[in-house]
């Protein structure tokens, strides 16, 4: 069976490569990527709609930000299916047996972590704040904030971690995060734009139009953020304990 | 010449990594090489330009799913059956 089945993958890894022939020069200015008059527009209108230095936060918060978005909210629901399918796979009578560590957490691990996470979690708000500017955003900077939590998990138990962010905040937290991205949007449709127009928020702060569209990006990807760090610490607490929340690794 | 051969070695060692992970038996072993070729990718991106994709790649990536693979495999048989 597994020599059958080595014919259609050399098959297809020999179309692959067929095709990878037809492919642009890698940086090429004729490559479609390059060549499509929507790079160009935004690279030569970026800077002057919003103000935003790193044209790729502008395109995924602000011209694409209906996509990014939804994205967010894919990012909940998976969070909420492994909440929901990990709630009611071990009840009480389980016969899987729980593991218990009975050992102290060691005064290494946790007197080093004492010192990283502050140093994380501030490198966390730099990456979501300072996106506009640099690489980052809301998704890298909730990520690594999430991470953080995961790390007071690893290094004491599971029940420190969830002591300072249980998971029914999570939950709280993930739903802010894309009521936040969702009311900006209906905020600047209310003033008279369409859906996510943040131009329109100039009407009611006193900044310019461009302005607006910079700072409803931080606003945008602080949501991204709240959500994504909420999520990824409630799937390490629910992975990790098959939705037990005590003991695990 | 220089970052041609970086791009040769990075993609060899791509390969070598996507082989690893597949034949390895113990789980948790795959799941380590699979950070090793997330990080090995995002070293590439950030060689092309793409920096925030590199950023998103390390943290995800490398970073948050190995932890939570290595969550799930805590709950599991730790060697894989072929």
């Amino acid at each position: 069976m597994k020599k059958l089945s080595l014919i259609p993958v050399l098959l297809v890894g020999a179309l692959l490569i067929y095709a990878a022939e037809d492919f642009p020069e890698w940086g090429s200015p004729s490559a479609p990527a390059s060549a499509s008059p929507l790079s160009s527009h935004f690279i030569s209108n970026t800077g002057v709609d919003t103000e935003v230095p790193n044209m790729v936060t502008a395109v995924l918060a602000d011209y694409r930000g209906f996509d990014t978005m939804f994205e967010t909210v894919v990012v909940f629901i998976a969070g909420m299916a492994v909440l929901a399918i990990l709630k009611n796979s071990s009840g009480p009578n389980s016969k899987k047996k729980i593991f218990h560590i009975e050992t102290e957490p060691d005064i290494i691990v946790t007197n080093t972590v004492r010192l990283l996470i502050p140093v994380i979690q501030i490198f966390a708000f730099y990456v979501l704040a300072h996106g506009h500017v640099s690489p980052g955003g809301g998704f890298q900077g909730g990520v690594v904030m999430g991470a953080s939590f995961i790390m007071i998990a690893l290094s004491w138990d599971l029940d420190t971690a969830l002591a300072r962010f249980p998971v029914e905040r999570c939950t709280v937290v993930a739903g802010l995060g894309i009521i936040l991205y969702g009311g900006i949007g209906l905020l600047s449709m209310f003033l008279g734009g369409e859906f996510l127009d943040y131009a329109e928020l100039a009407n009611i702060f006193p900044v310019s139009r461009e302005m607006a569209r910079y700072h409803a990006m931080l606003g945008v990807e602080i949501g991204v953020g709240l959500t994504v760090t909420a999520i990824m610490f409630s799937l390490y607490a629910n992975l990790s304990t098959e939705g037990r929340l005590k003991g695990g690794l | 010449m220089g970052l041609e051969l970086f791009n040769t070695l990075i993609l060899l060692l791509l390969v070598v990594a996507a082989l690893i992970a597949l034949r390895v038996k113990d789980l948790l072993t795959a799941s380590v090489v699979f950070a090793v070729y997330s990080f090995l990718m995002c070293l590439l991106w950030a060689e092309m330009g793409a920096v925030d994709v590199a950023f998103t790649e390390a943290t995800v990536g490398a970073g948050i799913s190995t932890v939570v693979m290595i969550a799930t495999i805590f709950n599991l048989k730790r060697k894989s059956s072929d």
